[in-house]
C-alpha cells in the first residue's frame, strides 16, 4: 500500500483544562476524499487545524505524505519544528475558511498570486497565467480585477478556493467552506469543490452538507467528544450507523 | 375596511427651528464684539505684527519648529511600530518591558521629559558605548554629546513613542485574526504577513489619529522654548525679551501656528475621508453646508386649500 496523505495517530489538544481531542485516529489514501461530521465542539476545527499546525498537537502525531508536521523526530527524541519548517510544510496544505479570510486590500487577482510570487519565488507573469487559469477554473474568470467586498459570499469562497490551489497542495482542507453562505450560493462552491474532487485531489471536508458527503465523499467519518465515533462509506455511515452517537445527530441533521 | 386619508408628504412645510436661529444671533453679537476689540484696542499694535510676521529670523525659527515636529515624530513613528509590536509578541519579557515604556513615558509630563534629557549630564556626565559591564569601545562627554536639539529629539521623540505604540497596537489589533490565519495557512512567514497583509490594513485605522499626533506634535514642538532652542517661540521670546512688544509677537507666534495646522488640518481631513469611506451613512453636517443650505433651501410652497 502507499504512503496515505494524511496519518493521525492518538492525536490528543486540550485548550486549558479542555480536552478538545482525545485521541484521534485517521488515515487519509492519496485522492480520497473525506468528510468528517459532528455536532458542535466536537472538536472538527480543531482536529482540521492541527493537521496544518494551526494549532501544537499535545500528542500523538500527524504524519502528511509521510512527513511529520510540526515535530521532528531523530535518535529517539522529539523537538519541536522551527517556524521557517513549519511555514514550508503548510505551503503543501490548502485551506479553506468558513469566513473565506480573502485580503481584503487586494485585488482578486492579487489574492491568488500573492503566496506563490511572495511565498515560492513563481515569476509574477507565471503566477499571473496559472491564477487566471485557475479562476476560469472556479468559473470567475473575469472578476480577477474586483475586490473581495464587491463579490458575493460565494463567489468570495471560490477565490479562496482559487488561492489555496495556486500554492498546488497535496492537500486541501475544507472547514465548513459553505456554512457561511446564503443556501441559494452554496451549490456552486459545492460543485467547485466537486470538480476539485474529480481531479483527484485530496481533501479533508468538515461540512454539515450531508448531500454532498453522500454523493463526494469517498469516506465519511463522524466524531463526537474528541473522538472519531465511526468511519465508513457514506452509505454505510449515513444509512446504516451503528452507534446510537452518529443516529442521534442524523435525525437531527436530515 | 377604511381607506387612509389622502395625504401626500410632497412639499411638507419644514421643521422650524427658533433657537438656532437665536444662537446664531447671539454668536453674531459677540463676534461683532471681538472684531471692534481686535480693532480698537492699541495694545495689539497690528503694526509690529506686521513687521515681523514675516521677518527673516522668525522664518529661521518656523524652520526649526517644522525640522523637529518631522524629526520627532519620524523617531515616534519607528519607535512606535517596535513598541506595539513587542506588546502583541508571545515573549512575555518584550511584553513587559514595552508595557513599561508606555507607561513611563505616557505617565510623566513630556516637559519633564524635555528638561531630564536637556540635563542628562548631571545623572551620568559621560556615556559610553562598549560590552555592558564589560570594557567600553568611546565614550563622550554628555554635554557635549547632548545639544540642545538632540535632548528636543530626544525628550519629543521617546515621549511621541509612547502615544504611537497605542495607536499602532489598536491599529493592528483591529485587523481580523482570520487574516493572519489565511496567510499562516498559505505558508508565509510572520515577517511577511505582518508586512504584506496585517500592517496595510491596519493604516485604515492608524492614519487619523497619527495626523492628530502630528497636530499635536507641532504644537508640543514649543516647549523646546525651555531647554534655549530657537524654534518659533523661542525666537519671538528673545525678540520681545529685549523690545518688550509682547503681545504683538505671541501674535506673531499664534499666526505662524495656526497657518501651518490649518495646513495639516485640511490635509488630516483628506486623508481621513480617503480612509473612512463608506464607514457611516450620517455625516455630520459642516459648517458650509449648514451656511449655504439657508441659501439653497427652496422655499415650501404653500398649500392651497380647495
Ligand atoms: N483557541 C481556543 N481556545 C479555547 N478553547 C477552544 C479554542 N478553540 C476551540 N476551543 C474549544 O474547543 C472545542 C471544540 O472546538 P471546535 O471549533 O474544534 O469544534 P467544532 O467541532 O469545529 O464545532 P463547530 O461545528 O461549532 O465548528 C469547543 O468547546 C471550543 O470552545
Ligand atoms: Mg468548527
Amino acid at each position: 500500500m502507499s504512503v496515505p496523505m494524511v496519518h493521525a495517530r492518538g492525536v490528543r489538544k486540550h485548550f486549558g483544562h479542555l480536552e478538545v481531542l482525545k485521541g484521534i485516529d485517521l488515515a487519509v489514501q492519496p485522492g480520497e476524499v473525506v468528510v468528517i461530521l459532528g455536532p458542535s465542539g466536537s472538536g472538527k476545527s480543531t482536529f482540521l487545524r492541527c493537521v496544518n499546525h494551526l494549532e501544537t498537537i499535545d500528542g500523538g502525531a500527524i504524519f502528511v505524505d509521510g512527513e511529520l508536521i510540526g515535530f521532528e523526530a531523530s535518535g529517539g527524541k522529539v523537538r519541536h519544528l522551527r517556524r521557517r519548517e513549519i511555514t514550508r510544510q503548510r505551503r503543501e496544505i490548502g485551506m479553506v475558511f468558513q469566513q473565506f479570510n480573502l485580503f481584503p486590500h487586494f485585488t482578486v487577482l492579487q489574492n491568488v498570486i500573492e503566496a506563490p510570487v511572495g511565498v515560492r519565488g513563481e515569476p509574477r507573469e507565471q503566477a499571473r497565467e496559472r491564477a487566471h487559469a485557475l479562476l476560469r477554473r472556479v468559473g470567475l474568470e473575469d472578476k480577477a480585477g474586483s475586490y473581495p467586498r464587491q463579490l458575493s459570499g460565494g463567489q468570495q469562497q471560490r477565490v479562496a478556493i482559487a488561492r489555496a490551489l495556486a500554492m498546488r497542495p497535496k492537500l486541501m482542507l475544507f472547514d465548513e467552506p459553505t456554512s457561511a453562505l446564503d443556501p441559494e450560493l452554496v451549490g456552486e462552491v459545492l460543485a467547485t469543490m466537486k470538480g476539485l474532487a474529480e481531479d483527484g485531489l485530496t481533501m479533508i471536508v468538515v461540512t454539515h452538507e450531508i448531500g454532498f458527503a453522500r454523493e463526494v465523499a469517498d469516506r465519511v467519518v463522524f466524531m463526537d467528544g474528541g473522538v472519531v465515533v465511526e468511519s465508513g462509506t457514506p452509505a454505510d455511515v449515513l444509512d446504516n450507523p451503528s452507534s446510537p452517537r452518529t443516529q442521534a445527530f442524523l435525525s437531527r441533521v436530515l | 375596511m377604511k381607506e387612509p386619508p389622502e395625504i401626500d408628504v410632497a412639499g411638507a412645510a419644514r421643521t422650524r427651528h427658533p433657537l438656532r436661529w437665536v444662537a446664531s444671533l447671539v454668536l453674531l453679537v459677540l463676534a461683532a464684539q471681538l472684531v471692534s476689540l481686535l480693532v480698537t484696542n492699541p495694545n495689539f499694535q497690528w503694526d509690529v505684527v506686521a513687521r515681523y510676521v514675516n521677518a527673516q529670523i522668525i522664518g529661521q525659527g518656523i524652520m526649526t519648529t517644522l525640522l523637529l515636529t518631522v524629526i520627532a515624530m519620524f523617531v515616534g513613528v519607528v519607535l512606535g511600530v517596535l513598541l506595539a509590536v513587542g506588546r502583541l509578541s508571545e515573549n512575555p519579557v518584550a511584553r513587559a518591558a514595552c508595557g513599561l515604556y508606555v507607561w513611563f513615558f505616557r505617565g510623566t509630563p513630556v516637559l519633564v521629559q524635555l528638561v531630564l534629557w536637556y540635563n542628562l549630564s548631571y545623572l551620568l556626565p559621560e556615556i559610553s558605548f562598549g560590552i555592558p559591564f564589560g570594557p567600553e569601545f568611546v565614550s563622550a562627554d554628555t554635554n557635549v554629546l547632548i545639544t540642545p536639539l538632540l535632548a528636543a529629539i530626544l525628550g519629543l521623540g521617546l515621549n511621541e513613542g509612547a502615544y504611537m505604540a497605542e495607536i499602532i497596537r489598536g491599529g493592528l489589533m483591529s485587523v481580523d485574526p482570520g487574516q493572519t490565519e489565511a496567510a499562516s495557512a498559505l505558508g508565509m512567514s510572520s515577517a511577511r504577513t505582518f508586512r504584506r497583509i496585517v500592517l496595510p490594513q491596519a493604516m485604515r485605522f492608524i492614519i487619523p489619529p497619527t495626523g492628530s499626533q502630528v497636530i499635536s506634535m507641532l504644537k508640543a514642538t514649543s516647549l523646546v522654548s525651555v531647554i534655549a532652542l530657537a524654534d518659533l517661540l523661542y525666537t519671538v521670546q528673545s525678540i520681545y525679551n529685549r523690545t518688550f512688544q509682547t503681545i504683538p509677537l505671541l501674535i506673531v507666534a499664534c499666526v505662524w501656528y495656526l497657518v501651518i495646522t490649518s495646513i495639516l488640518y485640511v490635509g488630516q481631513s483628506f486623508i481621513e475621508r480617503h480612509y473612512a469611506r463608506g464607514a457611516t451613512r450620517n455625516q455630520p453636517q459642516g459648517f458650509w453646508s449648514f451656511v449655504t443650505s439657508f441659501r439653497r433651501r427652496p422655499m415650501p410652497t404653500p398649500e392651497v386649500p380647495s
